[in-house]
């Protein structure tokens, strides 16, 4: 049986890395009594996935990964098992059976949202003006940034990536791409914002939570983005 | 959510911001406002390693059952945040309730090992603590120091309030309930000290004055304070059955060195090697029951979902049970994804039937420690384990598919000579050509033997605590001597050879038998940028040679110097059970190269029987 899980990453737990993670969630499982199906071969492991790394410093309301399990008595069962043996700040909000040929969530990852605070004491003095100048900065016909690489440096058009990007109650929301074909970190819309305005923020000066992770359900021409836990559930 | 020590930008700008924020699973949480006592343990190295414990681990639950004692965690800043805290005075901090442990009514620092003392301090200094106990004000925490290198705290006797010399679990609570006590009737910090100085394997240093004589020995070492002891007797446990264990191992989000359930199945061991200072201090060998371990190794699984569980102790393979819980875990976890780590057996026909159970014979190796080179030697030792033993256990594993050996060495033992030095070179030889006897088309590729020599150094309460230490310069002339002694084996291919840094050795040798004084030295390197010495990319050889001179020390004194018999030792004012005149007894039988026999063959009378435990007992219920 696969099952897509949704989880929380808020507080001290932000400190720990992508690899970390999944071994806490490794651990957990076992803490859980969850009936989990392990690989083949001498040193067996989880089958056990993640949707989208996240960077260490950034908290999430959306974190996705997929299990397999040989049994298990229902998603609501599973979940208060995962949430009685729970670190504080992680926490299991949603789980999903999944169609047996149901795909899974990294491969189906094509958004993100994310919301952008910041830091305390860590405000631009013209907060109004900052904010103005991201929603010009957004309508511009190319979002040029130049990236640097290995390779040297080349520019990079953000336009296509950025699907939204507004501002409410002195936060900033944005959907962008995701995903192995082309992801896009949010921490590159502020720098191409800062590169484009010719200032730099202070260093640390953004608090970011990644908010929903989504999938495309349309095609590449007409998308369609759903949240994942919302993709290949089955109907019982 | 609790606040955090430290701020979002320094964590997201120093190595593993993980290792200082707590929030751990199975982490204690306590209202810090309702305990009476507020006990910071402090592991003084890095969070992984620290973390890796199971003393800090047995005291962390030991305390935490007590409902008036909030017991938290402490670890030394790595030297990034080092940095930082001192450019921005942060106070270092315990990480469960994240607060300065300055706060704290005790500080509890456990002595691992010795290179570990310049990081003491470290712990002292960040967390804003006078560094001398004389300079400590009633506000102060009582800094208490405790495990093996407690069985000499000399040393380090400047900067500890007190020492608990023995094992945890025993008279911890009654120094708890004295500290309550006094605390009521507003008592001072000096009242404390004199109640404990009374209780049972307590040390308070600065209530004794030690003479010296004019060639740098010591003539007496006697209190000045009537609550104080003239001998101070180690605390063990008595019947392990009754010591309560780990149930929730603190489990860390990032990956600390022993990452695994660990079973303690036995204390102290019965082999009697004698340079070996745990396998003296620790007697008697005392064993858990079979029963006690299975129902531990069920609920520490369950409440850590580690997915390796192993064993501990000196010598597995004595253990009585040993068949008994190695069957038992494979059955039980090994088709549940929980893999079973086996620590180093005796190479037999048992302990290769389980490794290959549990283990990739392709990608794991044998580890055999026979310490020296000759039989001659190992009879010096007394490590019981001879050539044909080895050859024997070699020979057996190569014929199950095994090809891949460590060997481990000690150069600058005792009477060492050039023969027992080229005795690893070849003894290493043997064991390739046992495997190059197999034939050919049995073999699984080529063999690879892999030696290893450390440096050997005195510790107190072994045989050996009279030994002359080698020079760097000696102990580097005969890793080159078995270098050399190497490259003329026949089967050199197949063979490696590795020897350890010198320069560590020797200030080792330096703080193992060290006495007062050396609190000066320790202080000195410490203030010149000492830290982490343990870690060879930080260990600064210059600073503790020009701090001898700027202390007018010589390391000379303390390890090469020959000992004579009648020598007062500044350890002899501690009861570890062994006592002198059976170690004077070894240190002769080792000179005249005579076997003694392990416990369980015959009581040699080392006085530890005085426990009235352990295997002293076993045959006599």
């Amino acid at each position: 049986m696969k099952i897509r899980i949704k989880f929380t990453k808020q507080g001290p737990v932000k400190f720990i890395g992508h690899l970390d993670v999944m071994r806490y969630f490794q651990k957990a499982m076992r803490r859980a009594d969850v009936d989990i199906k392990y690989s083949e071969g001498f040193s067996p492991h989880q089958v056990m996935s993640f949707a989208a790394p996240l960077g260490v410093g950034l908290t999430s309301n959306g974190e996705y990964m997929d299990i397999e399990v040989h049994s298990m008595t229902d998603c609501d069962t599973l979940m208060k098992q995962l949430n009685d043996v729970m670190a504080e700040g992680i926490c299991v909000t949603e789980c999903h059976l999944l169609n047996d040929n149901a795909k899974n969530a990294m491969s189906l990852v094509a958004a993100a949202d994310y919301t952008v605070t910041f830091r305390e004491g860590k405000e631009p003095e013209d907060i109004k003006g900052f904010f103005e100048g991201l929603l010009k900065f957004k309508d511009q016909d190319h979002i040029l940034i130049v990236k640097k690489s290995k390779k040297g440096e080349r520019e990079v058009d953000l336009k296509n990536y950025i699907y939204q990007l507004s501002v409410s109650d002195n936060k900033i929301f944005m959907k962008i791409s995701a995903g192995s074909a082309d992801n896009l970190k949010p921490e590159l819309v502020m720098e191409a914002y800062d590169q484009w305005r010719g200032e730099a923020s202070p260093e640390f000066a953004y608090c970011i939570q990644r908010e929903e992770v989504y999938g495309n359900t349309g095609d590449e021409a007409n998308p369609v983005l759903v949240p994942l836990g919302l993709i290949g559930e089955s109907v019982e | 959510m609790k606040k955090l020590a430290l701020s979002d930008e320094i964590l997201l700008s120093i190595e593993k911001p993980a290792r200082y924020i707590g929030n751990e699973v199975n982490m204690v949480r306590k209202d810090t406002a309702s305990v009476d006592i507020r006990f910071g343990m402090c592991f003084p190295d890095v969070y992984e390693i620290g973390m890796s414990h199971l003393g800090m681990q047995i005291l962390y639950d030991m305390f935490n059952r007590r409902e008036d004692i909030y017991c938290e965690r402490i670890f030394s800043p790595w030297t990034d945040l080092d940095k930082i805290m001192r450019e921005k005075k942060i106070p270092l901090f315990a990480l469960e309730s994240q607060d300065p442990i300055k706060e704290f009514d005790f500080i509890g620092i456990t002595l691992q090992y010795e290179m570990c003392y310049t990081n003491i301090l470290q712990i002292l200094d960040l967390g804003q603590i006078p560094l001398h106990a004389s300079e400590r004000q009633e506000s102060d925490p009582i800094i208490i120091g405790g495990g093996p290198c407690a069985y000499n705290p000399e040393p380090l006797a400047e900067f500890f309030d007190m020492f608990y010399i023995g094992e945890g679990e025993t008279v911890y609570f009654e120094l708890m309930d004295r500290y309550k006590e006094n605390k009521k009737k507003g008592g001072s910090r000096r009242e404390f000290l004199e109640m404990a100085a009374e209780i049972e394997g307590i040390y308070v240093p600065s209530f004794y004055d030690v003479f010296y004589q004019e060639d740098g020995t010591i003539k007496s070492m006697t209190p000045n304070n009537p609550h104080a002891k003239t001998t101070v007797t180690k605390q063990l446990v008595v019947h392990m059955d009754d010591a309560t264990y780990i149930e929730k191992p603190v489990v860390p989000f990032i990956k600390a060195t022993q990452d695994r359930v660990v079973l303690e199945i036995q204390r102290g061991c019965i082999r009697g090697c004698r340079f070996c200072q745990a396998g003296n201090v620790y007697r008697p060998m005392r064993e858990h029951s079979l029963e006690y371990l299975k129902d531990y190794a069920y609920k520490l699984l369950k409440n850590t979902g580690h997915e390796e569980i192993s064993l501990s102790s000196l010598s597995s393979s004595d253990y009585s049970e040993l068949e008994g819980i190695v069957n038992f875990l494979i059955d039980e976890f090994k088709g549940k994804g929980v893999n079973v780590s086996l620590p180093s057996l005796r190479i037999d026909a048992f302990s290769l039937d389980v490794m290959s159970k549990v283990q990739d014979i392709r990608k794991s190796s044998l580890t055999f420690a026979p310490e020296a080179g000759s039989q001659r030697l190992r009879d010096v030792i007394n490590k019981g384990l001879t050539e044909e033993i080895i050859l024997k256990g070699a020979s057996e594993a190569f014929q199950g598919g095994w090809n891949r050996v460590k060997l481990y060495f000690m150069l600058g033992l005792p009477t060492e000579t050039v023969e027992d030095m080229e005795g690893i070179a070849e003894l290493s030889e043997k064991v390739a050509e046992v495997y190059y006897e197999i034939p050919k088309d049995q073999r699984n590729g080529k063999v690879q033997v892999i030696a290893s020599s450390s440096f050997f150094v005195p510790k107190p309460f072994t045989p050996f605590q009279w030994a002359r230490m080698s020079t760097k310069d000696e102990f580097l002339q005969k890793a080159y001597l078995v270098k050399d002694k190497f490259r003329t084996m026949l089967n050199q291919k197949s063979l490696k050879y590795n020897y350890h840094e010198a320069d560590l050795t020797v200030l080792e040798g330096v703080l193992a038998r060290g006495d007062r004084k050396i609190s000066a030295l320790i202080e000195e390197v410490y203030k010149n940028g000492a830290l982490y010495d343990s870690w060879s990319e930080h260990f600064k050889n210059d600073v503790w040679m020009k701090a001898f001179e700027t202390c007018g020390l010589d390391p000379d004194f303390y390890t090469i110097r020959e000992r004579s018999l009648d020598e007062i030792f500044p350890w002899d004012f501690i009861n570890a059970g062994v006592s002198k005149e059976f170690l004077k007894r070894e240190w002769q039988n080792a000179i005249g190269e005579k076997v003694t026999p392990n416990c369980r063959m015959q009581c040699i009378g080392c006085g530890a029987m005085s426990f009235k435990g352990g295997v002293c007992y076993e045959n006599q219920n």
